[in-house]
């Protein structure tokens, strides 16, 4: 029982880090899709090589830099590891996100946007009355696919010592029990199923129109 | 006075002249069809005059009011290019339905923005609302799609579609109507029933230039026939000139054409 105990205390974390992370990757996520989208072109291709970095490097090495550098070249060491991971999760969701973002505004048919200008509509009112909402219906799917990818991505803050639940069952197997190891992938197992009926319902619930 | 006068037009897009001067001009409940090929720069002369082209060359007045000058030098506030664009209507040949939104919030969406900006709409907010609703109920009835009041676009076929567009063009109650080949994208039975409403709207008195492929349409319902070709107007009249009686070779063919 204890063992099991011990399980759901390491999940919390898996848990903590994966609602904080969609708490802020996803605003983060527009915020650099809409600096990739700019104008003003020096913005956007220093969006785009950010991206190219965040999403061309291992998330691991991204957590061990996140957590050593600010120490080791700033002098100002990571006050806490659960810091570093949360940093390190939001910055990788958050150009993945946004890739899925700027495929989703891409898809929208000009007509939309001049329909909208055409009838009066100011930009911000044409994005936020008019194609936001289709974007959204449209990014649903692979959103799904990125949300259900980080529930078990939350384990590799193992690597810096947040003491999540494969950290947790990795204990017991060194006592020589098995079970919890492989009891952890039931957690996963839940969660996932659960995001599946989540993101079904919501793309039911999207799909009173097709365009 | 004209409602309308284009004045030497030209658009380039690159090193593509599409619109080599461009000049016409139109009386109020005047209703115009251009004719041309494809290609000839129907469509971008539709776009410059509702700015969604900006013209290389040349001027837009309304009522003699001038609302494009290419040469104007400070750079007109996206607020000014708004206010001025309200003086048209536009109805697209793909229709432009905001999928998400019923048929009545697609017609009533603009307005009720637009009402958000009247400095009485927050002690009338409600009257406000009722008299667009009203009013889009009103236009609804009129085009006979009523009864389809809370479908969505995708639930309606095409030229109810087509139908509903023009509806939410004259919600905002434009000076004029433009129409960029409405009934291209549907076939004879629905060209048919968007063609009623636009005689309709000719019977109503509705200053309207209408870009359009059906001849015996333009013939009937037009006050004036312009032949573009090429980015240049080849040829203008009366119906009865224009298509019955075309001076130009280039016309002459292009007819001939559409009529097989």
């Amino acid at each position: 029982m204890d063992k099991w105990l011990s399980l759901f205390d390491g999940f919390q974390y898996n848990l903590i880090i994966f609602f904080g992370t969609l708490l802020c990757a996803i605003p983060l996520g527009l915020l650099i899709t809409f600096c990739s989208m700019s104008k003003f072109k020096p913005l956007a291709y220093i969006s785009k090589i950010f991206v190219w970095i965040i999403r061309g490097t291992p998330l691991m090495l991204q957590l061990f830099i996140v957590l050593y550098a600010p120490g080791l070249l700033f002098n100002t060491p990571m006050q806490s590891r659960m810091t570093a991971a949360f940093i390190a999760f939001i910055i990788n969701y958050a150009a993945y996100f946004s890739e899925i973002y700027r495929g989703g505004i891409e898809s929208i048919p000009k007509g939309q946007y001049e329909a909208g200008q055409v009838l009066g509509l100011t930009k911000t009112q044409v994005f936020t009355r008019i194609v936001l909402f289709q974007v959204i219906k449209r990014i649903v799917p692979p959103m799904g696919n990125e949300v259900i990818t980080l529930t078990k991505d939350t384990s590799l803050a193992r690597i810096i010592g947040v003491a999540e639940i494969i950290m947790s069952a990795e204990r017991f197997s060194k006592m020589g029990i098995i079970w919890p190891l492989f009891s952890t992938g039931l957690f996963f197992l839940a969660m996932c199923g659960i995001l599946t009926l989540f993101f079904g319902w919501l793309e039911k619930k999207l799909g009173y129109y097709k365009a | 006075m004209s409602i309308l006068e284009v004045k030497n037009i030209h658009k380039s897009f690159g090193k593509t002249e599409v619109l080599k001067g461009i000049d016409f001009s139109m009386e109020n409940g005047e209703i115009v069809s251009i004719l041309g090929s494809s290609g000839s720069g129907k469509t971008t002369l539709l776009r410059c005059i509702n700015f969604l082209e900006t013209a290389t060359k040349g001027q837009i007045l309304v009522d003699g009011e001038v609302i494009f000058d290419a040469d104007e030098k400070k750079k007109i506030s996206t607020e000014e290019i708004r206010r001025r664009q309200l003086n048209f209507g536009l109805v697209f040949q793909s229709f432009n339905l905001f999928p998400q939104y019923s048929v009545l919030e697609n017609v009533t969406l603009a307005p009720r923005l637009l009402a958000k900006e009247r400095s009485d709409f927050k002690t009338n907010k409600k009257q406000i609302y009722d008299e667009i609703d009203a009013q889009a109920h009103d236009l609804l009835n009129r085009i006979g799609l009523i009864q389809k009041i809370d479908n969505y676009p995708c639930e309606l076929s095409g030229g109810q579609q087509q139908r509903v567009a023009i509806a939410r063009a004259l919600a905002l109650n434009p000076k004029m109507l433009f129409f960029d080949e409405p009934t291209s994208a549907l076939d004879p039975e629905l060209t048919a029933e968007v063609l009623k409403i636009l005689q309709q709207l000719a019977e109503e008195k509705m200053t309207m230039v209408i870009v359009t492929h059906e001849i015996e349409f333009a013939r009937n319902v037009s006050d004036r026939v312009i032949f573009i070709d090429n980015g240049v107007i080849l040829e203008e009249g009366t119906p009865s000139e224009v298509i019955d009686n075309p001076k130009n070779e280039r016309t002459r063919t292009f007819l001939q054409k559409l009529s097989k």
